[in-house]
């Protein structure tokens, strides 16, 4: 924790279901949590406890059916859609799983493209997305397009596309799924260095007991419920 | 501008697939181009109809004569100016192929009742002055290397001399241009007077159908009934009609051509926007997950649909273009059929024509894998 109050992330009384057919499923159910400012969150759960739903209603990328979700003092749910797409360029960086980079944009193209949605000039994209590709230490790589990096350099190219923009929330979903041990590692060295020497809030889905290790706390999650403990 | 690396980006994504869709618009538009042209070709004429000129022809068809006392009972007609024939010679130059448009005409009252065919003062005079004088339009002239001074024969199949030859020589004696882009200058015409004082006992004192000046074009409709009201119940009634619907009529004799071609291009820009719908369909399938991507860093769903119809717009614009840019290239090597064409150029009006299509085609095709684009729901999309 970072030994302070501010909380960034408040979700109150959170529920998302699905319709499946005639069948509602119910996935989140009147959740509540607060993420501190500075904190480095995962969230664990077994497949289909809702851990990628809830990163989802976090960043922005889906409603939820019930419950209200504050990030800085915002009213995300209530947002409509184009100023919710303003305010995840604004303050959400996502990394995924599988990297999802463009394959024909080189690895400079894809880190500048959140960089597209602001004013910043075209020099001035090169320049920021530059020292991001410096950050993941990828400045070597930069004309190269995503075939050509392995996978730990693609998830290195996709953490600097999502911190490029200076974001207020890392989310980030099975970062290390795709990649093996050491390069894993890799990936959560540099997302431990971006939460402790750069203050960035980091929400991080995972299965990887090991990986959460690296969190400053973990949370558990399981039939829309969250917990400090796995449920036996 | 930000996004055309991007847009660019993602045509490049399948090279063969995009060079391929690119081809097929390119192959139509160039088509549509080059049939324009041609459609041109065989209206020519028609655009630039004079709003005051009708044209009197037997009641029956065009290839029965008149008699060449009409003139005079056509000008005493209140509302028409003046009257000057033609008559269709049909001779053949060296050979059959090499087909264009001869007629004797009364060569004072042709050019002022013609002011587009513009013949210096000079070769004028020299016509007034030799009675086997002809001129030649300056396309016609160009085509067979012809100048002034040159002895011109041609060998006829419909009006035989009256020594039974087929042989007209004709000195030629003038080059005349045209006063509009659009202006025939393939004709050759020579003097009525040598004609029938040349030719046999048929047709004698007979025309082929009168150009009429009206004074007053508002009237055309009151002028043209009266002129046929004129020769009613005559063994020579009559047809008249605006020049524009003339020239259409004379056209229309070996079908509607331009309407004919334009159902042919109407088929094929059908076929292509259907293969321009599927590629963009197909692009933006492909890449589901891609848009949920950018839809999730913040781009708006305005902005996805306006990168996707970019796209369209980019593909149909850079096929198009560059189909009617190579449709003008063609053209304007000249007419193909070397003669059969006189006006032959790729018009403005068929060009912005073009542009238009181009756009078109491009928001067409891409207006649904856009839209579909639009209302991808990013948590599913990535779920995919």
């Amino acid at each position: 924790m970072t030994g302070t109050d501010d909380v960034l992330v408040k979700i109150s009384g959170l529920g998302k279901s699905f319709k499946r057919g005639t069948e509602t499923i119910q996935v989140l159910d009147k959740l509540d949590l607060a993420i501190p400012r500075g904190d480095f969150l995962a969230l664990m759960g077994p497949s289909g406890s809702g851990k990628s739903t809830l990163l989802n209603l976090i960043g922005g990328l889906d409603r939820p059916s019930q419950g209200t979700i504050e990030v800085g003092g915002e009213r995300i749910d209530q947002l409509s859609g184009s100023r919710l797409a303003a305010w995840r360029a604004r303050h959400i960086g996502l990394i995924f799983q599988f990297y999802n980079l463009m394959p024909v944009l080189t690895a400079q193209r894809n880190v500048e493209l959140p960089l597209l949605l602001t004013r910043l000039s075209r020099a001035q994209r090169r320049q920021h997305a530059a020292v991001a590709l410096d950050v993941v230490g990828l400045s070597h790589r930069s004309n190269h397009y995503p075939r050509q990096l392995s996978g730990g350099e693609q998830q290195r190219v996709g953490i600097a596309r999502a911190i490029v923009a200076d974001p207020t929330v890392l989310l980030c979903d099975e970062p290390t799924g795709d990649l093996d041990r050491k390069s894993g590692d890799e990936i959560l060295d540099l997302l431990q260095a971006l939460n402790r020497e750069q203050g960035k809030t980091i929400v991080m889905v995972t299965h990887d007991h090991h990986a959460a290790e690296r969190a400053r706390r973990t949370l558990y999650l399981e039939k829309g419920q969250m917990s400090t403990e796995p449920v036996a | 501008m930000k996004y055309f690396n991007l847009v660019w980006s993602n045509l490049k994504r399948h090279k063969l697939r995009t060079l391929l869709t690119v081809l097929s618009i390119l192959v139509a538009f160039m088509l549509f181009g080059y049939l324009s042209a041609i459609r041109q070709g065989f209206n020519q004429g028609i655009s630039v109809a004079g709003a005051n000129r009708l044209v009197v022809r037997h009641k029956v068809s065009l290839i029965q004569l008149l008699p060449e006392s009409y003139e005079a009972r056509m000008e005493r007609i209140p509302g028409v100016n003046s009257a000057v024939h033609s008559t269709w010679f049909g001779g053949v130059y060296q050979k059959p192929s090499n087909f264009f448009a001869q007629m004797p005409v009364q060569p004072e009252q042709y050019l002022d009742m013609f002011p587009e065919y513009v013949l210096p003062d000079d070769q004028r005079a020299a016509w007034l002055a030799t009675r086997s004088g002809a001129i030649a339009g300056k396309v016609l002239a160009e085509r067979f290397g012809w100048k002034i001074g040159d002895r011109i024969p041609i060998n006829a199949t419909i009006w035989f001399k009256k020594d039974g030859g087929a042989t007209w020589e004709f000195d030629l004696v003038g080059i005349y241009t045209g006063a509009e882009k659009n202006t025939d200058t393939s004709g050759f015409f020579f003097r009525y007077d040598f004609f029938e004082e040349t030719r046999g006992k048929w047709g004698s004192g007979q025309v082929g159908w009168y150009t009429v000046r009206i004074a007053d074009p508002a009237r055309a409709a009151e002028t043209a009934a009266a002129i046929d009201q004129e020769f009613a119940n005559s063994p020579a009634e009559t047809k008249t009609e605006p020049e524009g619907a003339f020239i259409q009529g004379f056209a229309n004799q070996i079908g509607n051509i331009g309407q004919i071609m334009m159902s042919i291009v109407a088929a094929v820009f059908f076929t292509i926007l259907l293969v321009a719908g599927n590629t963009m369909a197909y692009s933006v399938r492909e890449r589901t997950s891609e848009l949920a991507v950018l839809k999730a860093m913040g781009f708006s769903d305005r902005k996805v649909l306006g990168l996707v119809l970019g796209e369209s717009m980019l593909l149909t614009c850079l096929g198009g273009g560059l189909g009617l840019a190579l449709a003008w290239l063609l053209i304007s090597l000249g007419d193909p059929t070397r003669g059969s064409l006189p006006v032959f150029f790729f018009p403005v009006r068929e060009m912005v024509i073009g542009v238009g299509l181009v756009l078109g085609m491009g928001l067409i095709a891409g207006i649904l894998p856009a839209l579909r684009a639009q209302h991808l729901q990013i948590a599913d999309a990535l779920r995919r």
